[in-house]
């Protein structure tokens, strides 16, 4: 019976791996049922989320999997993300006359890989479920196959994503040197003991990975790259959910393995904080296209998150998943602005090219502003209110290192600030152009309603957000 | 009466909503359509007008502490909390006295993007009343901080020539200045465990912590003043925001810097007041002094105004940080009062900018010539801006004055010069506006105030006027929380 508890843990990945592996079957004999397959692909995510959300808490086999209140908080809002990018992508693809059945089922297969590094809980679980998602990433950012830069992008992700994941190896092969185990229990129980250098030296490596997954400074280089070069609607998808979970994954690691060893990762993730921070908001300034703007700001606003890890308590990590959910809903809208936009058949992706949009477009222009203003921080949008999780975290923990470097990073949000304003301020003061094309219905939709959520929803959402993921950083167990 | 708060806050987003409801239906700009806006933006004003002299003659002024208070539980230990005290109550009725005009002024000088221009309006109303009632500092901050962007609007879109410049340097300055706020807003959570205003109050910070708190509201509060040396975003924000946003901007959004200090500041760090009060005094005299001067070399007309506004505000922090209760009754009553005159002041060069299109000193002279209501109107707030006795900006500067003479002797001595200093400026500018010979041809045609002119000056005259003769209308109200305000920091530091 004990395989069936251990099963009973895992129905999510089960639904998401016998549906990503049926629809391969069907899509194989039916390729042109792709909405078909869409549907079913979403119809599986919501079954998936629907399972985390009521699913068992436990550990199953033999503590490789972890189900917990945190590991259910992040695949509810893992998979709900996948469910959107699904017809997102797929209606950008046939239009493209790209007409890729496999498209949800390389979703499908990521929101798989991203719940696996939700609940691992131990450090071979770890690299599978990294593995799974990225290599599904690879995929989907070199999926539009006649677009040079796609495949670029494609190909860079690819190159530096297996540079990150040996990295990840080689801290996993140290850290089970010298601690003895794989499993995040033993590895505490041993740097509880003492951690010694060889097992801070794999921690590090293993926090340098795992940076690089969610494209927080100095690991961040591929980010703008990739999302210049790989098709807007798939990144509206990988901008989000899958930096949740390696967030996610990253806190496990820290609390459940190294809660011993808290000041020494705690100066390295502030170090990481600052310099993401900086860089997103200095950097930013010179950039003229608006995907690779939105790379650097993804970069500060990671930094925000590992800021509120590197607090090192309950709250702390509160306020990193309050953060990465409410950050995930306003990139994925304001993608899915830019997977709206174009003009006589060209997408509308540079600065300048949004000049005048309100006067034209004046739901997603009104869209676009909401998502900047919320990136900036400004009340009362969700930004906001990320934000003021994370600070609140970070400012209260007693400790000066945290303290200064909540108030830096309040400092380089204000940086930042220039660039979101250069937006709005081409949408609303400068003239406008000639016309745009017609707007899809499902990316309108999207960008609508993620601006919606972010003012006014977010207020009414957080009543119920914040109790869930107060109990979801609890079940990492640190101090409050 | 609860819930009358927040109807008067959110009371102009149903214009808002009605706006783009008809919006919805009327998609084209064409003239009745955007006769319609205006005047569903002015009826929207009206009434929230309406229910704030109700609000006030509801008001208990017997009863120092908050009344009308709302209360309602949210997340993370926060609270949608409002009230109104003595030192509120008559900001909220400022806000809502002046916004009519400000519509009535904008009618027929914005021609382009009418009902954008009217909801920033609107939203702006909501923002400014709700900074004004939040009794929750989180609350506090909502409002705050968001009423950057339709200022940021208006000044980028309806402004002049270097608006956009003007309205990133109005953002980013004030954005710097409110991040360190919340910052401590933040800190003062953790600390204490709770964001109730009226709470805080009550909660004794330790003294060193004190410093860093009051440093960090002073950071904002002393940019949105605007104190000297970190006023300099205010001249570039009124030349080129358009008439009526100068108006909100020196009439309302300058006070939420006095307010921020009063509600804030004195009450919550009363050892970190006391400590800094010499740098504040300090501050606001080479306010006073400094920008008097600088406004006397200007040439152009709304600069001119802007930095006497920056003088002006300048008594306030003074009176203020001076702790006493005629020092604080001063700066409110200064406050309200220069909200007026100023607001007056900039629709004054509106009149003529409308006709002429230029705000150059050197343009204009001679206009009494053509223009006989007009110049009496700007003599009439030409010298409330002065401090002519009977006008309203006397009473304000000599109570801070006798306030902070009781304090720091010279302090006031010094402020007292600028009073002759804010004569040289003011009344040369009238001279050289309005008296003598008409020289330049372009001025020969230039026509009187109209009716709609005549309407919105009237009650501002009326205003200026009645509090210079009757300032107890105001000191009634503002008496209780003052006192009370006053002897509990005298208290705290044991003076």
């Amino acid at each position: 019976m004990i395989l069936s508890n251990d099963l009973a843990l895992a129905v999510p990945e089960l639904i998401l791996a016998i549906s990503a592996l049926g629809l391969l079957v069907v899509g194989a004999f039916a390729p042109r049922q792709t909405g078909a397959l869409a549907l079913a692909a979403m119809g599986a995510l919501g079954l998936a989320a629907w399972a985390a959300a009521v699913g068992p808490i436990g550990r199953g086999f033999s503590g490789g999997m972890i189900s917990d209140q945190a590991s259910a908080f992040a695949k509810v809002a893992i998979y709900i993300a996948s469910a959107v990018a699904i017809p997102l992508g797929q209606r950008w693809f046939e239009r493209k006359a790209i007409r890729n059945f496999e498209f949800p089922i390389l979703i499908l297969l990521a929101a798989l890989g991203m719940g696996m590094m939700a609940s691992a809980g131990d450090l071979i679980s770890l690299y599978i479920g990294v593995e799974l998602h990225s290599l599904a990433l690879y995929v989907l950012a070199a999926m539009h196959r006649e677009d040079a830069k796609a495949s670029e992008a494609g190909l860079k992700y690819f190159v530096l994503g297996a540079l990150s994941s040996g990295l990840l190896l080689y801290g996993s092969s140290l850290i089970y040197g010298f601690a003895g185990s794989t499993h995040f229990d033993d590895i505490a129980v041993a740097v509880q003991a003492g951690a010694g250098t060889g097992v801070l030296f794999g921690l590090v490596f293993l926090i340098c990975g795992l940076a690089f997954k969610v494209s927080a400074a100095p690991f961040h280089m591929w980010t703008p790259d990739v999302y210049e070069g790989a098709p807007t609607p798939v990144v509206a998808f990988f901008a989000g959910a899958p930096k949740l979970a390696a967030m996610v994954l990253l806190a496990r690691v820290l609390s459940e393995g190294f809660a011993g060893a808290a000041d020494q990762w705690r100066q390295v993730l502030v170090l990481i904080a600052l310099l993401s921070i900086f860089v997103g908001a200095f950097v930013g300034l010179a950039q003229t296209n608006l995907k690779r703007l939105w790379a650097y700001s993804s970069i500060a606003n990671i930094g925000y998150a590992v800021l509120g890890l590197a607090a090192g308590n309950a709250e702390g990590m509160q306020a990193m998943l309050v953060f990465m959910v409410l950050y995930m809903v306003d990139v994925t809208g304001f993608f899915a602005c830019l997977t709206a936009l174009s003009r006589e058949g060209r997408p509308m992706e540079t600065i300048d090219d949004m000049a005048g949009l309100f006067k034209e477009r004046p739901a997603i222009a009104l869209a676009m502003s909401v998502f900047s203003l919320s990136a900036l921080g400004l009340p009362p949008f969700s930004g906001f209110w990320a934000k003021f999780y994370v600070f609140k975290a970070a400012i209260n923990v007693g400790d000066p290192m945290i303290q200064i470097a909540a108030v830096l990073g309040l400092v380089g949000s204000v940086v930042a600030a220039f660039y979101y304003l250069r937006l709005i301020k081409v949408m609303w003061f400068d003239p406008a152009p000639s016309g745009t094309d017609a707007i899809p219905g499902e990316a309108k939709a999207v960008a609508i309603g993620a601006a919606l959520f972010s003012f006014p929803v977010v207020l009414g959402a957080l009543v119920f957000l914040d109790p869930l993921a107060k109990a979801a950083a609890a079940a990492f167990g640190l101090a409050s | 009466m609860t819930g009358i708060l927040s109807l008067i806050t959110y009371s102009p987003l149903i214009g808002v909503a009605a706006i783009l409801l008809l919006r919805a239906f009327r998609p084209h700009d064409d003239e009745s359509t955007i006769r319609a806006v205006k005047w569903i933006t002015l009826v929207t004003t009206l009434a929230t007008l309406a229910l704030s002299v109700l609000l006030v003659a509801q008001y208990d002024p017997a009863n120092p502490g908050f009344q009308f208070v709302e209360d309602h539980a949210w997340f993370a230990g926060l609270h949608y909390r409002m009230g109104v005290d003595g030192i509120s109550i008559l900001f909220v009725l400022l806000t809502a006295f002046l916004l009519p005009i400000c519509i009535a002024a904008s009618w027929n000088s914005i021609e382009k993007r009418v009902p954008a221009y009217m909801v920033c309006f609107l939203v702006l109303e909501t923002l400014v009343i709700g900074v004004f009632c939040a009794l929750d500092l989180v609350l506090f901050y909502l409002f705050f901080e968001f009423g950057l962007v339709p200022m940021f609007l208006i000044i980028g879109i309806w402004g002049g020539k270097r608006r956009v410049y003007a309205a990133y340097k109005f953002f980013l300055y004030t954005l710097l200045g409110s991040v360190l706020m919340l910052a401590a807003i933040l800190l003062m959570i953790g600390v204490s465990g709770t964001s109730s205003i009226p709470e805080l109050m009550n909660y004794k910070f330790d003294p060193h912590l004190q410093t860093w708190l009051w440093l960090a509201f002073f950071a904002s509060f002393a940019v949105k003043m605007p104190m000297w040396p970190v006023h300099t975003w205010l001249p570039d924000a009124h030349v080129e925001a358009p008439t009526a946003g100068s108006v909100i901007l020196a009439g309302i959004l300058l006070k939420m810097g006095g307010y921020g200090f009063l509600r804030f500041s004195l009450p919550m760090f009363p050892q970190a007041s006391d400590y800094f009060a010499p740098l504040v005094f300090a501050l606001s005299v080479i306010a006073i002094v400094y920008t008097s001067l600088v406004a006397f070399r200007q040439t152009d007309i709304k600069k001119l105004i802007a930095y006497s506004s920056v003088a002006h505000m300048g008594f306030v922090t003074m009176g203020i940080f001076a702790g006493n209760a005629l020092g604080v009754q001063g700066a409110i009553f200064q406050m309200l009062s220069h909200g007026v005159i100023s607001g007056a002041l900039f629709l004054c060069v509106g009149v003529v900018y409308d006709r002429m299109h230029t705000r150059e000193i050197a343009f204009y002279g001679g206009l009494v010539n053509r223009m006989p209501w007009y110049a009496a109107t700007f003599m009439l707030f030409t010298m409330g801006n002065v401090g002519l006795p009977g006008t309203s900006g006397f009473v304000g500067e000599i109570t801070t004055m006798v306030g902070v003479y009781e304090v720091s002797t010279w302090t006031a001595v010094v402020a007292a010069t600028g009073v002759i200093f804010s004569a040289v400026y003011a009344l040369s500018l009238y001279r050289r506006v309005v008296f003598g010979e008409i020289t330049n041809p372009a001025l020969a045609d230039i026509t009187d105030l109209d009716w709609r002119e005549v309407a919105i000056f009237a009650p501002l005259i009326a205003m200026t006027l009645y509090l210079g003769v009757y300032p107890a209308a105001v000191f009634d109200l503002t008496q209780a929380s003052v006192d009370n305000l006053a002897a509990v920091y005298r208290a705290a530091i044991g003076g």
